[in-house]
């Protein structure tokens, strides 16, 4: 078997509407086509083409050795990943829900993060991980957890987190083509809400790179993922009372676009920060600190937050009360711009 | 030890006894019983299912086809005795002695449906698969400890037996001669992916050789050799013999959840050879003597109305109460959580 990465044109073919979902699987397909080393695998991913539909259709197209419906064992997942990106191939792992992902944490955190540190550059894991992730879809316990700080904490993976179609697409190509593992959380509670332009083809979307979403003076919201809707209706319902918002989707969550947020806000001088995961140990404090070192001159007003609560996800009943809503982002915003 | 795993039977799929040696054991009330709990937790299960086509429950994963192994086994416990079940054994927790209002409210993501009855030791159900396993040998290690007699019981499927807890679990139990039956319903699937892809060993009554414990495999779908094995697995351990590994072999009528799709994975003739568990008992009955019409009607009404009932009790229960979110995490709530809720509250008290 030739293992090699044929060399297809990179420029952008004709455009396709797709949502989070299909663009995923879109990628996955241009991966497989592209590169042979890249393997799938994950629980019901093949014949069932993943139980979100992500990987609909690939086994048919690349066969069940590339497209790999494995035994129930998130541990045996990546820790076999491990072993196939060390010797060759290019394992893209899904894990069904981010929430069951636990097992595998001795795995990404023991092996997958440091193997290329424990030898010096000899062995290293350029893999995947993609999860569905998030609240807010009426699923069952555990199924709703959002835990990235519990990655971006870890030293050694990169961690993304796209809230569109075209970032999804993106994004993935950009992680599989990295030297180092990188963790895709996907927001599964995005995943059919919208369609928009995809290139059919190979492109990517720079890992480390935010993206400013909408223009403003007065005030810098920062978010990911399954958050972009709510602060970007924040965003319009404070725009009515007269603040105009800087929006920042961050979409890689480590490294940081340090830059980016830096650039922001300096030029507002405010800043609110909007995540699903618990506020306590969230990534939200390593962005105050990074706004601290980079432009505490600039500050008007201190740094907001609004986030999920120090409580483990609830069940479904009440979990509109623990994700963040606009309005509370609109009373945090009104807080920063009125101190 | 016992290397070779045929499937253990009390009767065919005629409902006819094929091993006598379990017949001194059967009698009309203890058929009854189990029809009954059979009858009962099936029409629960319909209704579940319905409901959440009305949009009244939220997801719902079914275990039709899988009636008699979860009452078999959960008659066979003692009221002392621990059940840590999975997302699929409600049947098993109701015929043991769960709420069934709270049964459904924890199909409609409430926490309160997690809460055991009194007097009764239920665990919340296991999501992260496997997980339950070693709960099982803890809580079992403990009773051992205490010198009692009680035991607990673990429900799993064919696929928990990939993971990690699942032999860990075992090990600690078998190590320790915790008195546990381990308890697996071997459907032969896990959502998708069938057993085949799942293990390379024939049986996973089997995997019991690896941990120095007896292992069983039997016919799921008999409702009375479920019970009377477990009864005797139960037996043993609670002499101090330790855990029993039982694989009763059964089959998943529907989907695996009711946002589940089966004809994508199984083919349509699958499954088809398999006589329902319910009807295999009434014929059963019926080659004994033991059915009687006018007890099966009425024993139908009974349950329709005590369903409705619950059903009734499910939705007419006070809405969820925002401060439960905060309020069980930590016996004192941290002053940090007190803030955060305190600001909440306040935010709410704002928008109304
Ligand atoms: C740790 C973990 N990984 C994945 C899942 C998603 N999941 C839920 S049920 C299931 C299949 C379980 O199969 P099996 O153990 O055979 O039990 P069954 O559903 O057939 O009763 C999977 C993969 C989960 N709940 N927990
Ligand atoms: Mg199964």
């Amino acid at each position: 078997m030739a293992m090699e990465m044929r060399d297809l044109p990179k420029k952008e073919t004709k455009d396709q509407m797709l949502t989070i979902v299909q663009a995923v699987n879109d990628g996955m397909r241009t991966l497989l086509e592209t590169d042979d080393r890249i393997m799938l695998l994950g629980e019901d991913i093949g014949k069932n083409g993943g139980v979100f539909r992500a990987t609909e259709g690939l086994q048919e197209v690349f066969g069940a050795d590339r497209v790999v419906d494995t035994p129930l064992s998130e541990a045996g997942i990546i820790g076999a990943s491990v072993g196939l990106a060390v010797n060759g191939f290019k394992p893209i792992a899904e894990i069904q829900f981010l929430g069951f992902i636990y097992p595998a944490y001795e795995q990404v955190m023991t092996h997958v993060s440091r193997l290329r540190m424990r030898t010096m550059g000899r062995y290293t894991v350029p893999m995947v991980i993609r999860a569905p992730y998030g609240a807010g879809v009426r699923a069952p316990e555990i199924h709703s957890d959002s835990v990235e700080a519990l990655f971006t904490h870890m030293p050694g993976i990169k961690v993304v987190c796209p809230s569109t179609p075209y970032d999804a697409k993106g994004l993935l190509i950009a992680a599989a083509e990295d030297p180092d593992p990188v963790l895709m959380l996907e927001p599964m509670r995005s995943y059919r809400a919208k369609r928009e332009e995809v290139p059919s083809g190979r492109y990517t979307v720079e890992i480390g790179k935010g993206k400013r979403v909408k223009e403003g003076t007065d005030i810098t919201l920062i978010a990911w993922g399954a958050m972009m809707p709510v602060v970007e209706k924040a965003a319009e319902q404070a725009e009515k009372s007269g603040i105009s918002c800087d929006v920042i989707d961050l979409r890689t969550l480590y490294p940081l676009d340090r830059d980016l947020i830096a650039e922001s806000v300096q030029k507002t001088g405010r800043a609110v920060i909007v995540h699903e995961a618990h506020f306590t140990g969230g990534l939200g404090n390593d962005i105050v600190s990074m706004i601290n070192d980079t432009s505490f001159l600039y500050l008007r007003a201190p740094i907001e937050r609004v986030t999920g609560f120090d409580v483990p996800v609830p069940f479904f009943a009440l979990e509109e009360h623990f994700l963040p809503t606009p309005a509370r982002v609109v009373q945090a915003i009104e807080k920063a711009v009125h101190f | 030890m016992n290397t070779h795993y045929p499937i253990k039977q009390v009767m065919d799929k005629e409902g006819r006894i094929v091993d006598s040696s379990y017949e001194s054991l059967i009698n009309e009330q203890l058929v009854k019983d189990l029809y009954y709990h059979m009858y009962r937790i099936r029409t629960f299960d319909r209704k579940a299912i319905s409901l959440q086509r009305q949009g009244r429950l939220g997801t719902y994963a079914p275990f039709e086809g899988q009636e008699a192994a979860q009452v078999g086994s959960a008659m066979a416990l003692q009221p002392a005795d621990w059940m840590f079940p999975t997302y699929r054994d409600h049947g098993a927790k109701l015929t043991f002695g769960a709420d069934m209002a709270g049964t459904f409210l924890y199909w409609n993501g409430r926490v309160e449906g997690c809460v055991p009855p009194e007097g009764r030791n239920i665990f919340p159900p296991a999501v992260p698969i496997a997980t339950q396993l070693p709960h099982a040998a803890g809580a079992a290690w403990a009773e051992r400890r205490k010198g009692t007699k009680n035991a607990s019981i673990a429900y799993f499927g064919d696929g928990a037996t990939s993971e990690g807890d699942f032999h860990e679990g075992m090990n600690f139990a078998s190590v320790f001669k915790a008195p546990v039956v381990f308890f697996n319903q071997n459907n032969r699937y896990a959502i998708s992916v069938p057993i085949e892809k799942q293990m390379n060993s024939e049986t996973i009554a089997q995997k019991a050789v690896a941990y120095g414990m007896p292992g069983v495999r039997i016919d799921g779908n008999d409702c009375l050799i479920v019970y009377f094995e477990v009864m005797k697995a139960l037996e043993e351990a609670r002499k101090g013999q330790g855990p029993t590994l039982i694989e009763a072999v059964t089959w998943r009528t529907g989907a695996h959840t009711t946002a589940d799709d089966p004809t994508k994975y199984r083919p349509a003739d699958q499954g088809k050879d398999i006589v329902d568990p319910l009807l295999r008992m009434e014929r059963f009955m019926k080659n004994n003597g033991y059915w009687d019409e006018a007890w099966v009607q009425e024993t139908a009404e009974r349950i329709t109305a005590e369903i409705e009932k619950a059903v009734e009790d499910m939705e007419s229960y006070p809405t969820p109460n925002v401060e439960d979110l905060f309020d069980y995490v930590f016996a004192e709530m941290p002053a940090q959580l007190a803030e955060q809720k305190q600001s909440y509250l306040t935010h709410l008290r704002g928008n109304q």
